[in-house]
Parts: C-alpha cells; sequence; structure tokens
C-alpha cells in the first residue's frame, strides 16, 4: 500500500445555477493574456448541449483519454508508437475552430464615427488577428438551448439512447435541462501527463494537483489531445501548454480555487482523499462497467488504523491526515456513494466527481393534471425529464445504476427533510424511502446538512501545503519569500 | 582572402555562435527552447507544409552527414553507377519534397491573417535563408551533378579539415559557384541557427521513451520524514 494525499472535488450539479460567475472568477486571474483568450480552465456546459470545445467527449473525433488493448492500458492517441511517427502534425490535434475564435468590440468606433443618420456601432474584432470577424461561436454558445435541433439533438451522449427517448426528451413539454461545470480533474491516471515528450507535465506528489512545467514545456502539444477532457489548452502566442493550476499559491495559502470561493450556488466542496497509488494501473485498466466502483476503492478510509499508519510511515504529515478526516469529498464519494465520476470510462480516474442532479421538479403532466401519486416511492426518478440513461452516459459509463443509486438517496433525504418540516409525507414513508435508498436517518442528516447548510469550512477543508518545510530543503526559507505563484524568473519572451 | 574569409572565418564565426548562443539559451530561457507551432490556427495547409518539409529536409540532411561523417562507405557505394544513380534521383527527389514543403508554408504564412500574427521578422530572414539554400541545393544537383560523389571526395575533407583546426581551403576554392554559394548559405544559416525557431531542432524527448508512464515530483524528501519507529 502506497498512501497519498489528493486534493479532490464534489460539484452538485443540483445546486448549480448556470450562473458562469466560476468562469469569470478564473478567466480574470489566469487566462486575460495574449495567446490565452480563447482558454476557460473553468466553463459551464448546459446539458444536453455540445460543450465546449464542441462536442469534446466525443472521443471518435478527437482520440483523447486511454483504452483497453487487449486488456493492457494505452493512450488512445498519443501514445509512443502514435506520438513518434506524427511528430510533425498531429492528426488528433484540435484547432481554434473546435474552440472559438476569441473576440472583442472595437468600441472606439462609437467615438470616431462620423456624424450620420444612424447611431454607431462597436463591430466584433478577432482577438487574434485585430480583424473584423462574424462571431460563429463561443464558449457557452449552446448556453440554455436544450431541445435545440442546431445544438442540443448533437451531444455525443444521445448517441446511446433510443430513438423513442431521444424523441421524448426533446418534446417541447418535457425539455429541461441541467449545468456542467467543468475543470481539470487533476486525475490520479492522467492522460497529459502520461502523454508529454518532454516530462513537462507532472503531478504534484504531496496534494496530485497536475502541472505543466513552462521551462521544459517544448511544444509536441501531445498533452492537448491526449486529455480527453479538453482541459490543456495550447497558448498560441507563446507556444506552450497551459492548463488549470488548481489556484495552487491559493492553496497553499488554505484559500480554496477562485472558482469554488466565488460560486453563487455553493456547489462545489473541496478537501483531499488519501488513496492507494500502488493500484493506479490495476484500477485504471478494469472492465468498464467496474470503473466506478474501482475507483472508489482505490480511495482510503482515513480513520482506518492501518491506513494511517502506511501514511504516516510514507511521510504523510498528521496535518494533512487529519484534514483527510474531515473531508467532505471523502463523505459525498465514498461514505454516501452520492458523487461520481464525469466519463469514468476514459479510465484517467479523474478526481472531480459529481452529484447528478434530480431537478427540475419530479412532476409529469397528463393532460391538464399535474401528478406524481404512485404506489413506488422512487417513480419520479425512473420517469425523470432528465433520462436516467441520458445521466447514465455522462456520470455511469453508460450504466444506470450508479447514477440511480445516487438519486433515489437524494430523492430519500428530501422526503425525510419534508416529513419534519412541513409533515405532508408521514414518517413511514420517509423511513421506507430511506430504507429503499440505502441510507439511515443520520446519514439523511448529514447529507441535508453539507448539501444544504455547509458553512464555507465545511465546503473546503484544505490540508496544510508544508511549503515551509518543503522549500528548506532547496533554499533558504527568507530567500524564498514572496516569491510562491505562477511568475516567471524572467519574463516569457520568446527568442 | 576573400576565400579565406568565406571558407574559413565565416564557418568558425557560425560554429562559435552556434554553440556558446545555443548552449546560453537552452540554460538561460528554456521558455523559449522550441518552436512556436501553428497548427492550432490552422490545421489542413499545415500539413500539406510541416509533413514534406520536415521528412524531405531530414532525408537531405542524413545524406549530407553521411558524406562527412562516412565519405568512404559513399565513395564505395558510388562505385557502381546504377547506385550512384540511385543517390542522385533519392536525394534530388528529397530536395525538391523539401521545396514543395516549404513553398506551403511560405504561402500559408503570406496568405491567412492568422498566421501573420504568430510570424515575426526573424521567421521571415530564415524561411528566406532557407528557401535561397534548397534552391542552391537543388541547382546543384541539377548543374553539377554527382555531388554525392565529390562530396565525399572534396568537400568532407574540407569540413574535416575545419573541424581539426587545420583549415584547408583548396578543397573549396576551385568549386563552381553554385556550390561556393551554397557552401556560404549554410554557414549563415548555421551561424543564424541559435536565434531563431530553429532552436527546437536540438530538442530531444530524452527520457520519453524509457520513462514511467506517469510523472510525480515531490516537494519534500519522503525518506527524511518518514516514521523511525
Amino acid at each position: 500500500m502506497e498512501v497519498r494525499s489528493q486534493i479532490a472535488m464534489t460539484f452538485h450539479l443540483d445546486k448549480c445555477i448556470g450562473c458562469h460567475t466560476c468562469s469569470i472568477a478564473c478567466k480574470n486571474i489566469w487566462t486575460d493574456r495574449k495567446g490565452t483568450e480563447y482558454m476557460w480552465w473553468n466553463n459551464v456546459e448546459t446539458k444536453p448541449g455540445t460543450g465546449y470545445p464542441t462536442r469534446w467527449e466525443d472521443q471518435t473525433n478527437y482520440n483523447g483519454g486511454w483504452e483497453l488493448q487487449n486488456g493492457k492500458l494505452q493512450l488512445k492517441s498519443t501514445s509512443r508508437s502514435k506520438i513518434i511517427p506524427n511528430i510533425f502534425h498531429n492528426p488528433s490535434m484540435p484547432t481554434m475552430d473546435d474552440y472559438y475564435e476569441p473576440w472583442t468590440y472595437k468600441y472606439q468606433e462609437l467615438f470616431d464615427a462620423p456624424e450620420g443618420d444612424d447611431q454607431p456601432t462597436a463591430r466584433p474584432i478577432s482577438m487574434v488577428t485585430g480583424e473584423y470577424i462574424d462571431i460563429e461561436a463561443g464558449p457557452n454558445w449552446d448556453d440554455d438551448l436544450s431541445g435545440s435541433p442546431v445544438y442540443a439533438e448533437n451531444d455525443p451522449n444521445l448517441d446511446a439512447l433510443s430513438a423513442d427517448v431521444r424523441k421524448q426528451m426533446f418534446e417541447i413539454q418535457r425539455l429541461s435541462f441541467f449545468y456542467l461545470p467543468r475543470m481539470c480533474n487533476h486525475c490520479l491516471n492522467p492522460a497529459c501527463v502520461a502523454s508529454c515528450p518532454s516530462g513537462a507535465l507532472y503531478k504534484r506528489g504531496e496534494d496530485g494537483i497536475v502541472l505543466v512545467n513552462q521551462q521544459r514545456c517544448r511544444a509536441w502539444r501531445s498533452c492537448i489531445a491526449a486529455c480527453p477532457y479538453k482541459k490543456v489548452y495550447f497558448n498560441w502566442s507563446t507556444g506552450k501548454s497551459e492548463k488549470c493550476i488548481l489556484c495552487y499559491p491559493r492553496l497553499e495559502t488554505k484559500q480554496p480555487p477562485a472558482c469554488h470561493h466565488s460560486c453563487v450556488g455553493r456547489i462545489r466542496y473541496l478537501g483531499n482523499v488519501l488513496y492507494d497509488a500502488s493500484r493506479i494501473e490495476e484500477v485504471a485498466s478494469v472492465p468498464k462497467d467496474q470503473l466506478i466502483e474501482a475507483q472508489r476503492s482505490l480511495i482510503l478510509d482515513p480513520n482506518d488504523p492501518e491506513v494511517i499508519k502506511a501514511a504516516k510511515e510514507n511521510g504523510i504529515p498528521d496535518g494533512v491526515i487529519t484534514s483527510a478526516q474531515e473531508s467532505p469529498v471523502y463523505e459525498f464519494v465514498k461514505s454516501w456513494k452520492l458523487a461520481v465520476p464525469l466519463h469514468a470510462e476514459f479510465r484517467t480516474l479523474p478526481m472531480l466527481f459529481y452529484v447528478p442532479p434530480l431537478s427540475p421538479v419530479m412532476s409529469g403532466s397528463d393532460g391538464e393534471i399535474t401528478s406524481n401519486e404512485t404506489e413506488d416511492l422512487f417513480h419520479d426518478i425512473k420517469e425523470s425529464r432528465v433520462p436516467i440513461q441520458y445521466m447514465a452516459e455522462i456520470l455511469g459509463t453508460g450504466a444506470t445504476a450508479p447514477v440511480e443509486y445516487a438519486l433515489r438517496k437524494q430523492f430519500a433525504v428530501r422526503m425525510y427533510r419534508r416529513q419534519l418540516t412541513v409533515g405532508d409525507v408521514d414518517e413511514a414513508t420517509a423511513d421506507r424511502a430511506l430504507f429503499e435508498a440505502d441510507c439511515s436517518r443520520e446519514e439523511a442528516e448529514a447529507i441535508y446538512r453539507l448539501t444544504s447548510l455547509a458553512k464555507y469550512e465545511d465546503r473546503f477543508v484544505i490540508p496544510p501545503a508544508q511549503r515551509e518545510q518543503a522549500i528548506e530543503m532547496i533554499k533558504d526559507p527568507l530567500e524564498h519569500k514572496q516569491s510562491v505563484g505562477f511568475g516567471f524568473s524572467s519574463p516569457p519572451m520568446r527568442v | 582572402m576573400l576565400d579565406t574569409l568565406l571558407f574559413v572565418v565565416l564557418p568558425y564565426v557560425a560554429l562559435v555562435l552556434f554553440f556558446l548562443v545555443g548552449i546560453a539559451r537552452y540554460r538561460n530561457r528554456p521558455f523559449s527552447v522550441s518552436s512556436l507551432s501553428s497548427q492550432f490556427l490552422e490545421n489542413k495547409k499545415h500539413f500539406w507544409s510541416t509533413v514534406p518539409f520536415h521528412y524531405g529536409i531530414l532525408g537531405v540532411l542524413a545524406i549530407h552527414l553521411a558524406g562527412l561523417l562516412i565519405p568512404d562507405v559513399i565513395l564505395t557505394w558510388n562505385a557502381a553507377p546504377a547506385r550512384l544513380l540511385f543517390l542522385e534521383i533519392t536525394g534530388l527527389a528529397l530536395g525538391i519534397i523539401t521545396l514543395i514543403g516549404l513553398f506551403n508554408s511560405i504561402m500559408r504564412r503570406i496568405r491567412l491573417p492568422r498566421m501573420a500574427v504568430v510570424t515575426n521578422k526573424s521567421d521571415w530572414v530564415l524561411l528566406t535563408l532557407l528557401m535561397v539554400q534548397i534552391i542552391l541545393g537543388i541547382l546543384v544537383s541539377i548543374y553539377n551533378g554527382w555531388g554525392s560523389s565529390w562530396f565525399a571526395s572534396s568537400a568532407s575533407p574540407w569540413l574535416w579539415s575545419l573541424f581539426t583546426l587545420s583549415p584547408d581551403i583548396s578543397y573549396v576554392a576551385a568549386m563552381p559557384i553554385l556550390v561556393k554559394l551554397h557552401i556560404i548559405n549554410a554557414w549563415l544559416i548555421l551561424g543564424y541557427f541559435p536565434f531563431t525557431r530553429l532552436i527546437h531542432v536540438l530538442v530531444i524527448p530524452n527520457p520519453y521513451l524509457w520513462r514511467k508512464t506517469q510523472v510525480v515530483m515531490w516537494h519534500r524528501d519522503r525518506k527524511s520524514v518518514r516514521l523511525k519507529d
């Protein structure tokens, strides 16, 4: 057992209101530089929808992530045997047009326009070439456009649904959607790191954050094709890859990442988990339908004396172990099994988990009558307006069981709380719901608290970075003072 | 005098620049050691520029390098006319492939507005030097044929005389003007090399082929903090 600590995240999709505040917070801090205008390290997608870059989930086109070849784990398009023959031109490389061409407006025209009969307008200009452009795409171009035959119907996850279910989904009365905020998953088995010919990408041992060393990046761009989530980006101005750094300068000073901190719906939870690093390859190679459970088994119980002992032997500080014991992510993912990874079938073992959304309100309309009366307590979940099979394609590797389990439990917690606060559900019904959802009253209470009442300290349990210890090995701590951060030691100029 | 300047001084200046500036750049500004890929901005024309250019020039350079390093082998190989002809045609074909690639590359950079943003003056100087060099090389192989043989028997000894610090220009002084121009331009490119994006040629994915799949870096020495009990 090789115990390591990893900073992991949980996004509660039921609470996401799709306001994009996370994206803006991130952009203002990290990607407002030349060459990064098109990058959204954090973005929010409407599902069903095509996402950013367009149809990123379709790996028959983007060829990202891992696949099993004769039982052996292989990078789909960026293994050594495929990168070297394609060294001068990688056919799986996305281009700017797969994302969008960033633009601004020529505001000066509002002032400089000659006097005339019409109001002057600020025309859009490309932030790459500076020329006038017709805007054809943006990072959230299909925002709230569920049901649109132009956008939502091209969602790759719909391919697995039967024609009937697809048709149902796009009926105007049943139309619904949910938001999917996305960022780097800081995977345990990152395809980007594995693919880098320069070894410029690496995972930090202490907290598992995946970073690109800008000084070592030699612009091979394998990582961009390798990441199945398309969360490594190419800076066309510097020629280097860039990606989410999980705001590590903030984390090291015990602040949550900006996207987490700014979240209006308070959907984001962050904490570290302990995991067994010696089993990574084994877990990433299990059959598709076992991936979610196998990934859960990789995460260790931080209260188990054996685990604590092994963690200490591996040099994990006490503070990091304590923080793992209080981690909200551990509760969501492991204790309650409410949160599941996004597209676990890409086999990167992502460390960002999603609580599947229960909404919209589960009532079906039958003519003029709206009702949800049935003997089966969880009838509505199966008849959900977002078909459970669709959700399973995104969050369950195609299997409905993990998603259904999470939805039943959430529904049971709602019944339990309704019985307590409103009283129109009787105790027996609530108890039966809890029982059928594999949930005790204590657990329901805890889920309710962490979901609805959680304070800042409950949502973000950040392990001590102990950079002071780390830096003492390399240089005088006083010399290190004021030098933490993304900054370069010399201007990042080319040639 | 002019010959000494062009075939002794110029090569040494170029070599010194190549090594000193190259090493200094690698050590002091590793961030700049790569080419600026433009595939992200345009994908289709990129294929028809970069692929023929790179494979062509690698082949051409390999033949030049063979003439320099193993001249005897080349001369023995060329003893049979059929084999000499084979090498001659291969070289010319590779040169033309390189030319096509470079031509496409230049046209792509002229025509596409997005390319103008990522092309600087140094790139244009370099593209011009390379274009001149490739055209000269093709002309040499057309008008001053059997280059693989005479390169091995006269250019190679001259280069070795330079490397062994006993320059002897008698080998090159009598060469035709096209060959001389090709040689002079080659040294210009070599001297200019470390100041340009050509620096990417020196990038070797060293541990890539045998390293572990994942790269994990530790800030603290875990052994030193391990419990002793």
